[in-house]
């Protein structure tokens, strides 16, 4: 396939003992140590109080990044388009319809139900943003995050647009926590752009891949990625953090990666 | 944008499985809605069932992609040569240069919703054997039909409620004119499933009779499944003038509500007004529109004034759904088809069921099927979420 291009105009992070983008970089880079203390989702604020009663872990997760990034770049999330990828979606609220479903009431919550779509979060971003522009929810079980990406980059060339993209993941509770081990939530949102800007980050090409997806070199980094569907962006993210040009090569489907090769904006 | 030509399609659902027998049940304006009689389920309603789906085997090795949904993609890519065009589209660009694009809102929940009645007694642990990547998992459809079609390009599932396989369309156009891939597999499958008939009961939203979109008194949806699918390429010299082109898509987010839409239907007038730009059309080009049309008040309400708002109140339309039900994440990709068929067939179908078509709705529905020689029809799917996704097909000759 021939590379599709983007820049990076600024990123969102939060994970266990990774509370934003500049803490996450600092630990990514090596300035410092990494201590993963549980992940702590923020409440909804830019929710009306109605619905900000409603949402789950996906939504405060997918928001806290989401705002991040815009935030850093200084630009209003109303008018841009979205990607959102994730393996799961809510696990929490699958497994509460599924015991409801198997109880023999059946009587299932309305809010339940309408939070079961994949793209809940997409549309609590759009009410919380006002963005109404194009929005979408991608699953790609393991692969999600380089999905995501792929999705993102053919808007970026096609559309000549700038592009939201937030991969998340949360955990599932038990039962299906032992079928689908995934310890805690993580998310990341990347801003791209078809023209770079003074404050973009980096430049980025992609293309696919045969060789084996990079790993991090610290053993609980490492786990993270593999454990997290969504966090199988380190590499990317550490690259993105050390500021230096290079490739990396991030997990995609089985027979496939995906080549990151991160340089300067152009 | 560029066109790409469908160059094979195919739809399995309560009114057929293959187009032969769609568009047999589209000229008798035959509905498959019959009441609910769908594993345990106990709510007085109308659905849309896929006969045989239980009785399908998948293909060798993929057992471990046992589920109904996959059981009704399996059904549905054996129908009208599918599989077959796609392996000759295989010969021609190679696998890797093939996406699988693929929509479902529940892909194989119906496993999990079973699973969780055989719960161990002291543990909670679902039984052994249960499937999360190749039933339960959101993507397990697209990693089934991958596996099944002997692909290895890009391959995702959108799931955007009920108009994740509208949006296929549009993002299997975009790797294609990004020069990510050469052609795509795109469609959707979806399937009767206990989160879907109580989900939308709880929210009261279900009919009792089979639905009745645009009708004075229609009272709610009737949900369907179905398996759809269209093999998109960019158009050869080959392509004849009864061939089906995608002309033009579009996307927006109404920012309002989960799952209500805005009354003046602003979000799916965006996505409308992005697909006839994308297409290079004026509104009064469009000859057929196929409704999203889901039969509850709210909704077709919003549809029509969005509709009348772009195209005007004289362009013939109507909803499928009276015929398959409401077939969620099939539903874009189903209607697509049905679309391309009425191109193919010079038929405007009827839309079923309805029989006093909403005084109030500023809306040409059509009430009996209508023979005509078209070039462009136009269809809408919407969902939960407020995701909004239009699109334009057109006859190539």
């Amino acid at each position: 396939m021939s590379a599709l291009a983007a820049n990076i105009e600024s990123v969102g992070v939060l994970g266990p003992g990774l509370p934003d983008w500049p803490a996450t970089s600092r630990v990514l880079s090596g300035a410092e140590s990494w201590q993963p203390t549980a992940t702590v989702l923020p409440p909804p604020l830019s929710l009306p109080s109605a619905e900000r009663r409603r949402t789950g872990a996906v939504v405060r997760l997918t928001l806290a990044v989401g705002l991040e990034a815009t935030g850093r770049a200084g630009i209003d999330p109303a008018g841009l388009p979205a990607v959102f990828s994730s393996s799961s979606g809510d696990g929490q609220n699958c497994h509460e319809i599924c015991e409801v479903l198997a109880s023999s009431e059946r009587q299932l919550s309305p809010t339940r139900f309408h939070n079961s779509v994949h793209n809940a979060p997409a549309g609590y971003w759009g009410i919380a943003t006002g963005a109404t522009a194009a929005a979408n929810s991608l699953c790609a079980h393991d692969a999600s995050f380089g999905a995501g990406l792929l999705e993102a980059m053919c808007q970026v060339a096609v559309e000549r647009s700038a592009v939201l993209l937030i991969a998340y993941d949360t955990s599932y509770p038990e039962p299906m926590r032992s079928v689908r081990p995934v310890p805690d939530a993580f998310g990341v949102a990347l801003l791209l752009a078809p023209v770079a800007s003074a404050a973009s980050l980096a430049h980025i090409e992609l293309t696919r891949s045969e060789a084996a997806a990079d790993y991090m070199d610290d053993p609980a980094l490492e786990r993270l990625r593999a454990s997290i569907p969504a966090a199988r962006s380190l590499p990317l993210l550490a690259q993105l953090a050390r500021g230096t040009p290079g490739c990396v090569r991030i997990d995609y489907l089985d027979r496939a990666r995906l080549a990151v090769t991160v340089g300067p904006c152009r | 944008m560029n066109p790409l030509a469908l160059t094979s399609f195919t739809a399995t659902s309560a009114i057929g499985r293959g187009l032969d027998e769609t568009l047999a049940s589209l000229r008798d304006q035959r509905s498959g809605l019959a009441p609910c009689r769908f594993e345990t389920v106990t709510l007085d309603t109308c659905v849309g069932e896929v006969r045989g789906v239980d009785e399908v085997s998948l293909p060798q090795g993929l057992a471990g992609f046992e589920c109904r949904n996959n059981r009704l993609a399996w059904l549905g890519l054996a129908q009208d040569g599918f599989a077959e065009a796609v392996a000759q589209c295989v010969a021609r660009h190679g696998s890797e240069r093939i996406g699988v694009f693929l929509g479902t809102s529940t892909s194989g929940i119906l496993e999990t919703e079973l699973a969780y009645r055989c719960r161990n007694p002291q543990s909670g642990a679902l039984p052994s054997g249960f499937r999360y990547h190749g039933a339960h998992n959101t993507f397990s459809l697209a990693a089934f039909a991958q596996r099944a079609l002997e692909l290895a390009g890009p391959a995702v599932v959108i799931s955007c409620a009920c108009s994740s396989s509208a949006k296929v369309f549009a993002s299997a156009r975009r790797a294609i004119e990004a020069g990510l891939i050469d052609a795509a597999v795109v469609g959707g499958v979806d399937t009767l499933c206990l989160t879907t008939l109580y989900g939308f009961h709880s929210l009261q939203l279900v009919a009792r009779t089979p639905c009745r979109p645009f009708d004075a008194a229609r009272d709610g949806i009737s949900i369907g499944e179905a398996a759809a699918f269209a093999l998109l390429e960019r158009p050869g010299e080959t392509l004849d003038s009864n061939g089906v082109l995608l002309l033009g898509t579009g996307e927006s987010s109404d920012a309002y509500h989960m799952s209500a839409p805005p009354p003046d239907g602003r979000g799916a007038r965006a996505a409308m007004l992005q697909a006839l730009a994308a297409a290079g059309l004026e509104p009064q080009d469009i000859d057929y529109i196929n409704f999203h049309g889901t039969g509850t008040p709210s909704n077709d309400a919003a549809e029509g004034l969005a509709v009348a708002s772009v195209l005007g109140k004289d362009v013939p339309g109507s909803s499928t759904k009276g015929a398959t039900g409401h077939a969620l994440g099939a539903a874009g990709a189903l209607e697509a088809v049905i679309c391309a068929l009425a191109l193919k067939a010079g038929l405007l179908p009827a839309g079923v069921n309805t029989t006093h078509v909403d005084p109030g709705l500023p809306v040409n529905y059509l009430r009996e099927n209508r023979s005509a020689c078209l070039a462009y029809a136009m269809s809408n799917s919407f969902g939960f979420g407020g995701s909004n996704c239009s699109l334009i097909l057109a006859r190539a000759g």
